[in-house]
């Protein structure tokens, strides 16, 4: 059984070797760098640009300006396009621009031969503005008076759903009703390797595009649209990529790239982004600020939820409001008997662009969701676990989003077995009344989250596997491997399914628009879960015709005949060897007259979104005086189905455990809210977690089998960074019985807290 | 373009050549093609550039490539031996301590000098965690890196 | 690749300071850890550079006969922390040193360049503070010894001429004898931070009562500083909550915190009056004593 063993991954050796290629590792004869001019104030108009001095530099080929480029706007999301005009992104970007929008905005470019020649030019180019009012908060955004950062006002989009009945009639049945509002952080991703492109032109009308993507198909569209050009004549190429996070399932440089070598005749032109820019001038993670109404009876029982969310996208839409709004439909899943009001408004802010980030919206939603029910819990009087278990989706519940029922649900167990691990019950007790600097609390926090975006998007993937002469099998896919793992449980799954060993599977980790198969790449969690069907489609045709040639071979009738352990056997019969598939493969290839290279494509559609859950439990130290929080144990659980690679498995909910512990207690962009001005865009004040702030960190899961997938697999990428925030603020009110409803916990926000209640 | 006549040693193998002043050791590995040695930061915060220089661990990012005269390199590529996998590299492969892979050569190399330093030593978790913490990773929570650093020195 | 301009090897104490009195726009390139990042932004007041990486005599760390510690301006921050001389008799420097960056920026910075770069962050300027480094500095005159007390001017900027270069830090047994120490660095991370407040302390018990407290900051005035308020209320006192609350009352007359994007006024001066109290607490228990 190849599928639930934790092979060695796929890359792993070249990985360790360094042999594994990123984008930065290529190189071309002649190829030339370049660098933006960006903008040194968040909101304004060019009202001249001099690029003399720049031109004049030596080693300096050209200098574009916002005058230069076309005129055709276009979006960037990641998002597959849709054939519905009114779901389609907002296309509200140019390539450079004459209105700059945030501090760091795009006006110019130069390209030179070398990296610093193109800094130094860049640097050169002198720009006049027109300062334009700014708007860094929703507050200001949203003003009556404020100044339009778009056409058409700040005001993306304001929508509002009501499920499971009316609030207005739920109100009734419930006893009390708390209220709260939380706010969240812009976060970046800061993914280690930057984001870095390149391009030239293989012939007078195509176009070749090498990038850290993780959307190679819908890059390979978006440039087309921003280009005009057919998108064929586009090819896209993504080699490794060193970590996306979301910030890599929107399209950045490609488009400029693509310009560039397009102007320049078709030599290849590179754009690598500092990290200082990569940090800034790529995409962030909304902050958000969440109103939260919840209505519950004496006796613990959610009654309604009503939700209210104000997300700032920043300076351009991205993927806009499809942040607050997949959240909002995801978080149903979990207490699916309550009825939910889910309202959003997006609005522009001259603020960095925020985009994708891992778990799309969900954290800053749970953060409030989450923190309101423990207050709801605690109000009532109830044991926050228990709480949680009474309301908890259970197997048979509808699902809101796709109104099926047909999926695994392990939500209770997921809260038992954190319950257990963290030992809740004694050291509630233990923790119950304390005195003094140091405190010990609680926390805990549930989420729930969809594997895919259907039937908000569509949803294909692609699947071609070839057998090799050796017997071994080579395995394209449109899903993009970012680190994940997605090569290796896709590798597991074929070899599984077609009777093979997971080492005689190669997998073609490098994407190319013109051979892949077709699929939209990494995001939403999905890969596993919507590549499954097409591995598992292919697989068995490739089986079918390995059959069916050894029939041609040997005579035998094809249904008394099966593929196992790359032998093909009496079906049945393990020690009756009919033909080694290594003689099978040569055969096909090589046989004068039967035969042909073995071959199965497979490109399917799903139409299921199974929804996964989970939960984050913390125990905590508080040291008030010096408003310093400690993780003392910090356990996720997780229902993602059937796991297909425990160890990579875990590495997804450590890597996400991480990212959630950064976002509550130390990540956070600064920006001057009078001037838009970025204080902290590096990574020396921008604070991700070194291993001195990560606690040991705890993985368990409770396997489902999701009938929806052939391998019984959900979603786990994402999944695992929701619910931090709200379990480590439930437990710092647990230890000081102050109740923190922002992110990030950092201690100059404690001691804000600390003081204002008297603890300090 | 000033240059300076340097000579060094890169995983055991001698160079002499003719080096820009203004570049870093790690251009100059990744332009020789040690293309494990990565950029994530030019300003020490990351740790992806981690060398070794006579045995100490450095940011070659923040290390001219003219003070590497007379010293001995190494590198993630030089600690695989004819296709054998150092006990570092080995103990990553175990322990699942790769995700994207980026951040890997520098840690490898951070672990690899960290263990050759406190060899014969019994380590706690929190020094072998003081031992890594000039690199940053995005994708594990450190979880499974300070597993393998515990492991190969088990090794 | 660096915007380096103009680059000097000095093969000597004596070339480094002609090849720096002979273009002002000279910079001295230890390290690297600073210099090299400016370079790395871009910041041209960086690019002509006198390197005196080969001037190994400036590596030297040793100790005389009368108990005089000497450390070369040139010795990497690891040196520094590992070497025998060091761990024996100045434990809070280790401690102190054991703060900056991370093991790899540790391996190349120098403690010179940490403080001659005049950075208020310093984290080995408390340690300096309290031990009451000499520095001895080789100038265009000749040599010099000046005090690491009024060594800081200002943010950034020290007494140091253009063309001075620093050649050994002198710690003298009167300094460390009979004192325990302690330092913590208050940060937003437990490593690759800057302090956003740091404190050292340098401690001698008589009995059970001190004899002697050395308090210093750095990232709480727009130098690394002592604090003689804070010093005076501990001397000839038991170490009682009392006591630790009377430093920490003391300290605030010492202190100029400011309010930055980074952290508040208010924020700063909580955290200081705690770390004052635990600085010398811990320094206390060092000792062998309790508070």
């Amino acid at each position: 059984m190849a599928v639930g063993q934790s092979h060695i991954r796929k890359d792993v050796r070249a990985k360790v070797t360094g042999k594994t290629r990123y984008t930065d590792d290529f190189s071309m004869p002649g190829m030339l760098q370049a660098k933006y001019v960006r903008s040194e104030i968040a909101h304004g108009l060019v009202k001249s640009i001099d690029t003399s001095a720049a031109l004049a530099m030596p080693g300096v080929e050209a200098v574009f300006t916002y005058e230069d480029v076309p005129k055709i706007h276009f979006p960037t999301a990641g998002h597959p396009f849709s054939l519905d005009p009114d779901h389609q992104d907002v296309a509200d970007r140019l390539l450079l621009t004459d209105h700059v929008r945030y501090h760091g905005d795009e006006v110019a470019i130069v390209v030179a031969r070398d990296l610093l020649s193109a800094e130094k030019a860049a640097k050169a180019v002198k720009v006049e503005y027109e300062e334009l009012p700014v708007c860094v908060t929703s507050e200001a955004a949203l003003a009556k008076d404020a100044p339009a950062i778009h056409e058409g006002g700040n005001i993306i989009k304001s929508t509002t759903f009501e499920i499971g009945g009316t609030i207005s009639d739920a109100e009734k049945e419930a006893d009390t009703v708390v209220e709260g509002t939380y706010s969240t952080p812009i976060i970046l991703h800061c993914h280690l390797e930057n984001h870095t492109a390149y391009a030239y032109m293989d012939d007078n009308d195509h176009l070749v595009i090498v990038s850290s993507t993780q959307i190679p198909h819908i890059c390979r569209r978006i440039v087309g649209q921003a280009l005009d050009m057919p998108w064929p004549k586009i090819r896209v190429i993504k080699p490794y990529i060193g970590g996306g996070f979301g910030n890599k399932q929107d399209v950045v440089l490609e488009p400029m790239v693509a310009f560039l070598t397009r102007k320049l005749g078709g030599i290849p032109v590179k754009i690598e982004m500092s990290r200082e820019e990569c940090l800034v001038a790529t995409r962030t993670r909304h902050s958000q600020t969440v109103t939260v109404r919840a209505g519950v009876t004496i006796t613990g029982t959610i009654k309604f939820l009503d939700l209210n969310v104000v997300s700032n996208t920043g300076a351009y839409a991205s993927h806009g409001h499809s942040i607050p709004m997949a959240a909002g439909s995801k978080s149903c899943n979990l207490y699916p008997k309550s009825v939910t009001r889910f309202s959003a408004t997006t609005h522009y802010g001259n603020i960095p662009a925020a985009g994708a980030m891992r778990a799309y919206g969900s954290p800053q939603l749970f953060f409030g969701i989450e923190c309101a029910l423990e207050q709801a819990a605690r109000k009532i009087g109830m044991d926050s676990v228990e709480f949680r278990i009474k309301n908890s989706a259970r197997p048979g519940d509808i699902v809101p989003k796709t109104g099926t029922n047909e999926h695994s649900v392990g939500m209770v167990e997921c809260l038992e077995k954190g319950r257990e691990l963290i030992d809740w019950d004694r050291k509630k007790e233990e923790f119950a009344s304390q005195e003094g600097a140091l405190r010990r609390g609680l926390g805990v926090a549930s989420f729930s989250y969809g594997s895919g975006t259907y039937p908000a998007c569509v949803e294909i993937a692609g699947c071609r596997l070839v057998l090799n002469q050796d017997g071994t099998v080579h395995m394209q896919i449109g899903a993009t491997e970012i680190g994940q793992g997605s090569d290796t449980a896709l590798a597991q799954m074929a070899a599984e399914t077609l009777g093979i060993e997971y080492d005689a599977v190669h997998v073609v980790s490098e994407q190319d628009t013109d051979v892949s198969p077709f699929d939209p790449g990494a995001y939403a969690s999905r890969q596993t879960y919507v590549a499954a069907p097409a591995v598992h489609r292919a697989a068995k045709k490739l089986k079918t015709k390995i059959l069916e040639h050894c029939h041609l071979m040997t005579g035998d009738e094809v249904e008394n005949l099966d593929l196992v352990d790359g032998k093909i056997i009496r079906r049945g019969q393990m020690e009756n060897v009919v033909l080694e598939l290594s003689k099978l493969a040569l055969d096909s290839y090589y046989h004068k007259e039967r035969g042909g290279q073995l071959t199965a494509e497979v490109s399917s559609k799903t139409c299921t979104n199974a929804p996964s859950y989970g939960c984050t439990f913390v125990d905590l130290e508080v040291d008030i005086e010096m408003c310093i929080v400690t993780i003392k144990q910090i356990i996720n659980v997780h229902d993602a189905g059937k796991i297909i690679h425990p160890l990579s498995a875990e590495g997804q909910v450590h890597g996400g455990m991480a990212m959630g512990v950064g976002m509550a207690l130390f990540e956070e962009l600064l920006i001057d809210p009078e001037s838009g001005w970025i204080y902290n865009g590096n990574l020396l004040d921008y604070k991700i977690p070194t291993c001195m702030d990560i606690p040991d960190l705890e993985g368990a899961f409770v396997e489902t089998f999701d009938p929806t997938s052939p391998y019984g697999n959900k979603s786990l990428g994402e999944p695992p960074i929701i619910s931090q925030g709200p379990a480590i603020r439930n437990a710092i009110w647990d230890a000081t019985g102050v109740k923190i409803d922002e992110m990030p916990m950092t201690p100059k926000v404690l001691f804000k807290h600390f003081a204002n209640a008297g603890l300090i | 373009m000033q240059t300076i006549n340097i000579k060094l040693t890169i995983n055991n193998k001698k160079y002499e050549m003719d080096v820009d002043i203004r570049k870093s050791l790690m251009d100059l590995l990744r332009e020789m093609g040690f293309t494990s040695v990565k950029q994530g930061c030019g300003v020490g915060e990351c740790g992806a550039c981690t060398v070794l220089v006579d045995d100490v661990s450095v940011d070659s990012c923040l290390y001219l490539a003219v003070w590497a005269n007379n010293k001995a390199i190494r590198t993630a590529e030089g600690e695989c031996k004819d296709g054998r996998l150092s006990p570092v590299q080995e103990a990553y492969v175990e322990e699942g301590a790769v995700q994207c892979g980026f951040c890997t050569p520098g840690l490898i190399m951070a672990t690899t000098s960290f263990l050759e330093k406190n060899k014969g030593k019994k380590l706690s978790r929190e020094e072998v965690k003081k031992g890594h913490a000039g690199n940053l990773c995005r994708c594990t929570g450190y979880q499974t890196i300070i597993n393998a650093a515990i492991t190969a020195g088990k090794k | 690749m660096f915007p380096i301009e103009k680059y000097h090897y000095a093969s000597s104490v004596d070339d480094a300071i002609q090849a720096l009195a002979a273009d002002e726009k000279s910079k001295i390139i230890a390290g690297g850890t600073d210099v090299l990042v400016r370079l790395h932004e871009g910041d041209t007041e960086y690019g002509c550079l006198v390197d005196i990486n080969g001037l190994n005599k400036l590596k030297e760390i040793r100790i005389d006969d009368d108990g005089n510690i000497y450390i070369g301006s040139l010795a990497t921050c690891t040196e520094i922390m590992e070497h025998e001389i060091i761990r024996k008799h100045l434990p809070m420097l280790v401690e102190s040193l054991a703060t900056i960056g991370g093991p790899q920026v540790r391996n190349t910075a120098t403690m010179g360049g940490n403080i001659c770069n005049g950075a208020v962050s310093a984290d080995s300027g408390c340690a300096a503070l309290v031990h009451e480094f000499d520095l001895v500095i080789e100038g265009r005159e000749g040599e010099r010894m000046e005090s690491i007390n009024g060594f800081h001017t200002g943010p950034g900027r020290t007494i140091l001429n253009h063309s001075d270069l620093l050649k050994y830090f002198l710690v003298r047994p009167e300094q460390y004898e009979g004192f325990s120490g302690s330092y913590i660095k208050y940060a937003m991370r437990g490593a690759m931070d800057i302090a956003t407040i740091g404190c050292g302390a340098m401690l001698r018990m008589d009995g059970q009562y001190i004899d002697t407290l050395k308090l210093a900051f750095a990232v709480a005035a727009p130098t690394p500083i002592r604090c003689p308020n804070a010093e005076k209320a501990a001397e000839k006192q038991i170490p009682t909550d009392e006591t630790l609350e009377a430093i920490a009352d003391a300290v605030e007359e010492d202190v100029k915190p400011r309010t930055s994007w980074r952290a508040t006024k208010e924020f700063r001066l909580h955290i200081i009056r705690t770390l004052a109290k635990r600085v010398t607490k811990q320094a206390v228990e060092n000792q062998g004593g309790a508070c």
